[in-house]
């Protein structure tokens, strides 16, 4: 075999070999970028150093999230939560067909620093249709939807108002 | 309160959870590389296509295959890189080896020693079928890896015998790391890794507070209580007396360092680690002093050149001659002299071949490699969300990466040599059958980090409501 077939070989493997540990890195890419960060700390006005790169974060998200569900979200159909009065004010959290639970519980999606909020307040769900739902889980102080207290689980409506004790936050799109 | 809870995020993936055919676009390029490999090592060697390339591709095709299609069904939302790879890493081995089964040093020097040479790719190759069947094996018998915890205590016994049997067993080249059954011979310190492995996260998660939390500061640093020194003594006791029975570094090493690995991530004090480095050096310098075997090690490994002129064995100089002849780009696969090592070119010194006919560029993709799967386990860790599957995965995680280094580290001159094998890549049943099953067990349980949580269940509520909505 000539010198040159040899050689082209030797460093076209290495280039394959690389070729691969590149590929896979991009693949792991996905853990990086393609990751949802919920910010759920307070809008504090005092330090603004801290909330310009939470701002950044959630601006570079939402065109990849969109590029994922594109084709699966309905026209007209909220995109995402935000909360709109309360100490969490200007919090978004993308809506993704996940669950959404509010409460003082630790492990809620948006944790309620309210002393009116139940640890395991009210949950935000969609039904097999796509339709958005809040649901009362037996809170002391009760979720209100407007003016009405909630008694079942109930559709949103865009833009509605859902009161948590001094919490307030709606359906955008 | 407020202030402690206030500034906290939740990171979870978005996007598709189940990445099953990027998984299996990785798997058909990971079968590919080996091929290309194999048809230009037999190019290389007998300038023509080797007779059994289509026979080995279609053997490591079907090994990931099968591999591919179980995990689908049982594993689907597992990590999309950790089958690729380890299959990668096997099907270069195997080309490894059997291009180190060529070579006419190696036949002849078998034959001067009066043994028959025969080659052992073809073994390998059944050992890697092997090791794909226990990989298939623990994927669809361990429905959960939280099983594992059950028998927290019972691996430790078992990791203590198959530890402690080698002992009873004539030593083979200056250690005592194998049992021998008549002519068939396992090494059980590569599946005592794993079960150990088992132990410690299940100990150490139920003892993790005690371990973390009762203890003093001073000048910096968190000093543990007396008897929450027992079980660090206790591992560093048994390390030490697997060094000093069965003289063998590597074993002793790699236990220590998982055990000091999984402290550390238990308990989040560096204070172990400190305790542990200076713990592993004390001992390691103390037997040192008496023991001939480990003196004679670490002699071979500060004076190389020296030991080899004085009629020692060259295999240290003559690795580091192969790693020096590689240069940059490697000399190419089949057209090295790393095959002057003679004894173990093909299992522990493996990696010289690699170093020498792929160059520096091919030693690094290939330790990259093992660095992604680490990270892979190291991710899985993260994203587990009980806590005896972050202790598994990272101590697995860690398990493979002090094998990796610690092989290197001895090939290569910076640590005195030990007889381990590189994992996946070296010729050695035991050692390939093992890491199979540690993938195996880091997919189970990267499944079930990453798998979505369930959805809510419409309740009885609810469906009423719907009926009553106009």
């Amino acid at each position: 075999m000539s010198e040159l077939t040899l050689t082209v070989m030797r460093l076209g493997f290495l280039a394959v070999l690389w070729l691969f540990v590149i590929v896979a890195v991009q693949v792991i890419r996905s853990d990086l970028f393609g990751t949802r960060v919920t910010q759920r700390g307070s809008a504090r006005r005092g330090a603004p150093d801290r909330p310009q790169p939470q701002q950044q974060r959630q601006q570079s998200a939402p065109p990849q999230q969109r590029q994922q569900s594109g084709g699966r979200g309905r026209r007209g159909a909220p995109t995402k939560l935000v909360v709109s009065e309360g100490t969490l004010t200007g919090t978004t959290v993308a809506l993704q067909g996940q669950t959404i639970t509010l409460g003082r519980a630790h492990d809620s999606t948006i944790v309620l620093d309210d002393d009116y909020a139940s640890s395991r307040h009210a949950r935000i769900y969609p039904d097999r249709d796509g339709q958005w739902i809040v649901e009362d889980l037996g809170s002391t102080n009760g979720t209100y939807l407007d003016r009405t207290r909630l008694t079942t689980p109930t559709p949103i409506p865009l833009g509605a108002p859902i009161r948590i004790g001094k919490t307030v936050i709606e359906l955008r799109k | 309160m407020s202030s402690s809870t206030t500034n906290t995020t939740t990171i979870s993936t978005a996007g598709p959870p189940s990445r099953r055919n990027t998984e299996l676009a990785m798997l058909v390029f990971a079968v590919i590389i080996p091929v290309f490999a194999y048809a230009n090592a037999g190019l290389a060697l007998s300038d023509e296509m080797p007779s059994g390339m289509l026979s080995y591709g279609l053997g490591l095709g079907l090994l990931a295959g099968v591999g591919h299609l179980v995990v689908r069904k049982f594993a689907p939302y597992a990590d999309p890189l950790l089958l690729p790879i380890a299959t990668l890493l096997n099907g270069l081995g195997l080309v490894l080896i059997w291009r180190l089964d060529q070579s006419r040093r190696l036949a002849q020097r078998a034959k001067d020693a009066g043994m028959a040479f025969s080659p052992s790719a073809p073994n390998q190759l059944i050992y890697s079928a092997l090791g794909v069947a226990l990989f298939v094996g623990v994927l669809i018998l361990l429905k959960d890896h939280r099983i594992l915890q059950r028998y927290t205590y019972i691996s430790m016994v078992v990791a203590l015998i198959l530890l402690i049997l080698p002992m009873f067993f004539p030593a083979r080249f200056g250690a005592r790391i194998w049992i021998t059954l008549g002519s068939f011979s396992i090494q059980p310190g590569e599946f005592a890794k794993i079960i150990i492995a088992v132990f410690f996260s299940g100990y150490l998660m139920v003892k993790r507070d005690a371990l973390a939390l009762a203890s003093r500061r001073f000048m910096g640093l968190y000093l543990p209580r007396g008897r929450d020194l027992g079980p660090i003594l206790v591992v560093w006791g048994m390390s030490i007396l697997i060094l000093v029975f069965e003289t063998d570094l590597g074993t002793s090493l790699l236990f220590f360092g998982l055990f000091v690995v999984m402290l550390y991530v238990a308990t989040e004090r560096t204070s172990w680690i400190v305790f542990g480095l200076l713990m592993s050096a004390a001992g390691a310098v103390g037997v040192a002093t008496f023991e001939p075997h480990v003196q004679s090690r670490v002699d071979a490994w500060l004076q190389p050149f020296e030991v080899a002129k004085n009629g020692g064995s060259d295999q240290i100089a003559q690795a580091l001659m192969a790693f020096g002849s590689g240069g940059v780009f490697g000399t190419g696969l089949g057209q090295g002299n790393s095959d002057l090592i003679g004894f173990a070119a093909n299992s522990d010194f493996i990696l010289a071949t690699v170093g020498e006919e792929l160059g520096l560029a091919g030693t690094m993709g290939l330790l990259l490699l093992y660095g992604l799967i680490v990270e892979r386990g190291v991710r899985t860790a993260l994203a587990a969300r009980d806590p005896f599957g972050k202790l598994l995965a990272i101590g697995l995680s860690a398990a493979f990466a002090i094998q990796v280094f610690v092989v290197a580290g001895g090939v290569m001159g910076l640590i005195p040599l030990t007889g381990m094998t590189m994992p996946f890549i070296a010729q050695g049943g035991s050692s390939v059958i093992a890491n199979w099953a540690l993938v195996a067990i880091l997919i189970k349980v990267s499944d079930t980090a990453r798998r979505p949580a369930p959805t809510p269940a419409p309740t009885t509520d609810a469906e009423m409501t719907q009926v009553v909505r106009p």
